[in-house]
């Protein structure tokens, strides 16, 4: 029969690919997701978010003007981590750290020049916003560290003979650990699941609502057929997007690309698999546009977020969240792509990652195409 | 292809049972054939199973038990051989709205693997026959619901199908597309293929070569339409000529014994009888004249359903009467229009209701009923023109005017996750009845339409006629002076539509004034009056006795109201292009 021939499989896919790719071209909210959601998170993630803290408001109390304590003074305002005001009473402080204007009062007490002289370790006084936790915490160490930096130095400079070991860190691959360089990265991971799984899971099931998927069925198509015609189209979407927001990685924020454009598609290609896989999943079971954006939303962008080591720390999470991450595909495409980004390429990592989403790729295709088989009720 | 001789049985249904979750089956043991070469009407109410039964035929759904076969396989075994040779056009036209006509049409020809070489001349043969050649470019989402029709059976049409499913092709569709729709279909079973047509309407049954007519699941007749109607030969009457109020005298009929079934028919009555006795037409008064009438598809079928109700209503008994303070019309409409950007929904709309009118609004899905009715509910402001309900103006005294409404929205706008109880106290709450008004009221709806052993239930589970019932009571139950029904009686079967007027009109009786939207033509003859509406404008305004009685011609001596409607239409087409 000629229905199972190749080549009308062939010009069955190639229609449904056709039509795939006029309506998408034509819906707004396809565009919207491939393109312009992108745009938004990178810019976000790029310029909005960024995990380190610099210019730090302060207010510095002086209550003593000696050289000795300029001299810490001059310590402070030179740290790039603080942006410090300077006055003699801590008064002028109080009601700026009550509103939030400054996020802590750094005092050098009266006494600090005698204290000093006399070999007892300096002392600082450090009040901070204890609402803001991660603030209060970062502008207690930092002035703590820029304290010791400065006792230090002087040390030096007093001593005849420059101390004999010192500790230099040097951070590999971000020597400034610009969070930047592996926020963008990631953020990456997270368009290529909007488009891959949000984007396909509706448009999956608007067929299903507007009764196409129906009429679809009644013809020759076979439900492999209808599967990845429906995807394939997504699939080159999906590189599309990730194309454009490595562009602008490289060439607007200046993220460095060590590895190779190969690793790159590679990596970004077996990671659609799991992300269409799970789209289509979706909207096979719900068969409803609004279900399927929330079911997408829930299962699949927000883990992508919150368990992938893009924000937050595996290692640092209790054990049965750390269990849950192996089956976020997103774990395995972020720390390859950073490495793509920031290292070069390292195969042994890279094809262990991609095993791994085939894998989970592989289990929700076949879980899809047998819940997409050409049956209605 | 070998060649298909006439009247091969296409499908077999045998002993077909489908269930969904654990309530009543959707179609319960089943039996019957559809034939090549004409046209078998699937006949019943919403929810009767006529789509499951589509479905089961394409084999994308499965019975439970018993078998299907179409054109000799059997759909549990070898649906793909069933899909190769079948067209199917599901309910919402399984048309891609952001594709253009012609691209809709290559996909299914890729779909359906029609060779390169037959296109042009099939395309071609689609578009003419379909009247689409001047749209083939314009996107399927930009057509009219007729044009989307027609589109949808080309696609289903591309590679010559055995037999052809169509899921209620004539809802949402004009009078004027549905008749050419039907003269198409007509014309394909000519080459021997059959057609499925499902439908609700019975007008549409009665045209069928065969149907297979369902009610909740159950199949209660199969064979020619003709067949059943002429059960009810000779027990059909026409009461003319009455000297009493027509609708007490209905109510009246209805009460005998021996008269099952009764409705208004401009204005007359006609009446089935459980005999064929003539009645007797006593309470019609001393002039009052019954001659015999030809018995309908509708009415066999109330038959077969065991009759219809009694002419009483006690909601209407314990409703007071509405004394008539003035002459003044309750509703009134002056120079209603309503412009969406550059589409003029609405344009100029007039007319004045009496007290204790019925009138109606009729035209196809899309024509602007709903919103002229939305705007003198005020839930529309007009962008010219006024509308008064009870003397209040609408765009000054728009909560004085709801007050002294009651809204039947079109389809089933209840909270369905309420039970029947919690709807009829949210109902009261809302327009305003508190305390011994509210308790007794409650319970008056409650005793009338019998709600008691499915008070608990919730409501989106209530069989389609407790549903409607539920409907109405909410909408009356602050004594409305007038009554808003949008399409109230779509979908639902004929006992239930009678129980509906038999409750209307006797409201009418107590000086309730009525406002219905239908696109459906019977319905147009329980009016007093009724406004044709016609792509915005009303095309003409009158009794349905005179509207009839406009398009008489020699052709056409005794025309339908659908007749009078698409007459009408053309007249108008004609009008406005001599005027233009």
């Amino acid at each position: 029969m000629s229905t199972s021939s190749i080549s009308g499989r062939m010009r069955r896919f190639a229609a449904l690919v056709r039509k795939e790719s006029y309506q998408a071209m034509r819906d707004p909210s396809t565009t919207l997701i491939t393109f312009v959601l992108p745009l938004i998170l990178l810019f976000l993630f790029g310029y909005g978010v960024s995990l380190d803290v610099t210019r730090t408001r302060v207010g510095l109390v002086m209550e003593e003007t000696t050289p000795l304590t300029q001299a810490l003074a001059a310590s402070f305002q030179a740290s790039r981590y603080f942006s410090v005001t300077t006055r003699q009473d801590r008064r002028f402080f109080e009601e700026d750290l009550v509103n939030g204007r400054i996020r802590g009062i750094l005092v050098i007490p009266a006494h600090f020049t005698t204290d000093y002289a006399a070999g007892r370790r300096p002392q600082i006084q450090i009040i901070v916003d204890g609402s803001e936790p991660n603030t209060a915490n970062f502008v207690q160490n930092y002035a703590q560290g820029t304290v010791a930096n400065w006792e230090r130095q002087r040390q030096t400079l007093i001593a005849e003979e420059p101390s004999a070991i010192t500790v230099e860190q040097r951070f590999w691959f971000n020597p400034e650990l610009t969070s930047r360089y592996f926020l963008v990265p990631g953020s990456i991971a997270i368009v290529m699941t909007l488009v891959g799984t949000l984007l396909t899971s509706l448009v999956v099931a608007r067929e299903w609502e507007r009764g196409t998927m129906e009429a679809m069925m009644a013809t020759p198509v076979t439900a492999i057929e209808l599967l990845i015609g429906k995807i394939f189209p997504y699939f080159v979407l999906g590189l599309a997007a990730m194309t454009l927001c490595v562009l602008l990685a490289v060439f607007l924020f200046g993220v460095p690309f060590r590895g190779s454009i190969l690793a790159l598609y590679a990596l970004s290609a077996t990671f659609l698999i799991p992300a269409l896989g799970q789209g289509l999943l979706i909207s096979a079971v719900t068969k409803n546009q609004f279900l399927a954006s929330q079911l997408a939303l829930i299962s699949a962008f927000l883990p992508a977020f919150l368990l992938s080591g893009f924000l937050f720390e595996i290692n640092s999470m209790p054990t049965v969240i750390q269990w849950v991450t192996y089956i976020v595909p997103a774990r395995y495409l972020i720390p390859s792509l950073q490495t793509v980004f920031l290292a070069g390429d390292i195969w042994l990592m890279f094809l262990h990652s991609m095993a791994v989403m085939l894998l989970i790729g592989g289990v929700f295709f076949v879980l899809a195409a047998r819940s997409t088989r050409k049956r209605i009720g | 292809m070998t060649s298909i001789p006439d009247k091969t049985e296409l499908v077999r249904l045998s002993g077909v049972t489908k269930r969904f979750g654990g309530r009543s089956p959707a179609l319960d043991a089943i039996s019957g054939s559809i034939l090549g070469g004409e046209i078998t009407g699937l006949v019943g109410p919403d929810g009767a199973g006529k789509t499951t039964m589509i479905r089961l035929m394409t084999g994308l759904m499965l019975p439970d038990s018993g078998t299907v076969e179409v054109l000799g396989f059997d759909t549990a075994q070898n649906p793909a051989a069933i899909q190769a040779s079948i067209g199917y056009m599901p309910q919402r036209f399984g048309l891609y709205e952001d594709l253009s006509v012609q691209e809709n049409l290559n996909l299914y020809a890729d779909l359906r693997g029609l060779p390169k070489n037959e296109r042009t001349a099939t395309f071609d043969e689609l578009l003419t026959f379909t009247d689409l050649k001047r749209f083939s470019d314009r996107l399927a989402g930009k057509l009219s619901g007729g044009m989307k029709q027609k589109l949808g059976l080309a696609c289903a049409l591309l590679k010559k199908p055995r037999l052809l499913l169509l899921d209620e092709p004539g809802v949402g569709v004009d009078p004027i597309s549905r008749r050419e729709l039907w003269k198409m279909v007509e014309n394909l079973t000519r080459e021997g293929i059959g057609v499925v047509w499902s439908t609700a309407y019975l007008d549409e049954a009665e045209a069928c070569n065969a149907v297979l007519l369902l009610n909740q699941g159950k199949l209660l007749f199969s064979g020619k339409p003709s067949e059943l109607t002429a059960r009810a030969e000779g027990r059909v009457f026409k009461v003319s000529g009455m000297s009493g109020r027509k609708r007490q005298v209905l109510a009246k009929l209805l009460d005998q014994e021996d008269v099952i079934d009764g409705a208004i028919q401009g204005e007359a009555i006609r009446i089935v009888t459980g005999n064929s006795a003539l009645p007797d037409i006593l309470p019609a008064g001393d002039g009052a004249a019954v001659v015999p009438a030809p018995p309908r598809f509708e009415d066999a079928f109330v038959d077969l359903l065991g009759g219809g109700p009694g002419g009483r209503s006690k909601l209407a008994e314990a409703q007071q009467t509405l004394p008539a303070k003035d002459d003044r019309p309750v509703i009134e409409a002056k120079g209603l229009t309503k412009a969406f950007g550059d589409f003029t929904a609405a344009d100029d709309i007039t007319f004045a209701i009496r007290r204790g009118e019925i009138f109606g609004l009729l035209g196809p899905n899309g024509a602007g009923k709903s919103t002229t009715f939305k705007m003198l509910c005020g839930l529309l402001k007009p962008t010219a023109g006024e509308g008064r309900v009870a003397g209040f103006d609408l765009r000054r005294d728009a909560a004085s005017a709801r007050n002294q409404l009651g809204y039947m929205a079109q389809k089933f706008s209840l909270y369905g996750d309420l039970s029947i109880g919690q709807n009829l106290d949210f109902f009261a709450g809302v327009y305003g009845l508190s305390g011994q008004r509210k308790r007794a009221r409650v319970a008056l709806m409650n005793e009338i339409f019998d709600f008691g052993r499915h008070a608990g239930q919730s409501s989106k589970d209530l069989p389609l006629g407790l549903k409607q019932r539920l409907a109405l009571a909410c909408a009356v139950m602050h004594e409305p002076q007038a009554l808003f029904l949008d399409e109230p009686t779509s979908g639902v079967d004929p006992i239930t539509r009678r129980e509906f007027w038999t409750h209307i009109n006797a409201l009418v009786e107590k000086g309730v004034t009525v406002l219905v939207t239908t696109h459906f033509m019977e319905e147009a003859e329980y009016c007093d009056r009724i406004s044709l509406i016609y792509r915005g404008r009303s095309i003409a305004l009158g009794s349905p006795d005179a509207l009839k009685a406009s398009v008489v011609s020699k052709d056409n001596p005794d025309p339908t109201m659908e007749d009078a409607f698409i007459a009408l239409v053309e007249r108008s087409e004609t009008g406005a292009k001599e005027a233009a």
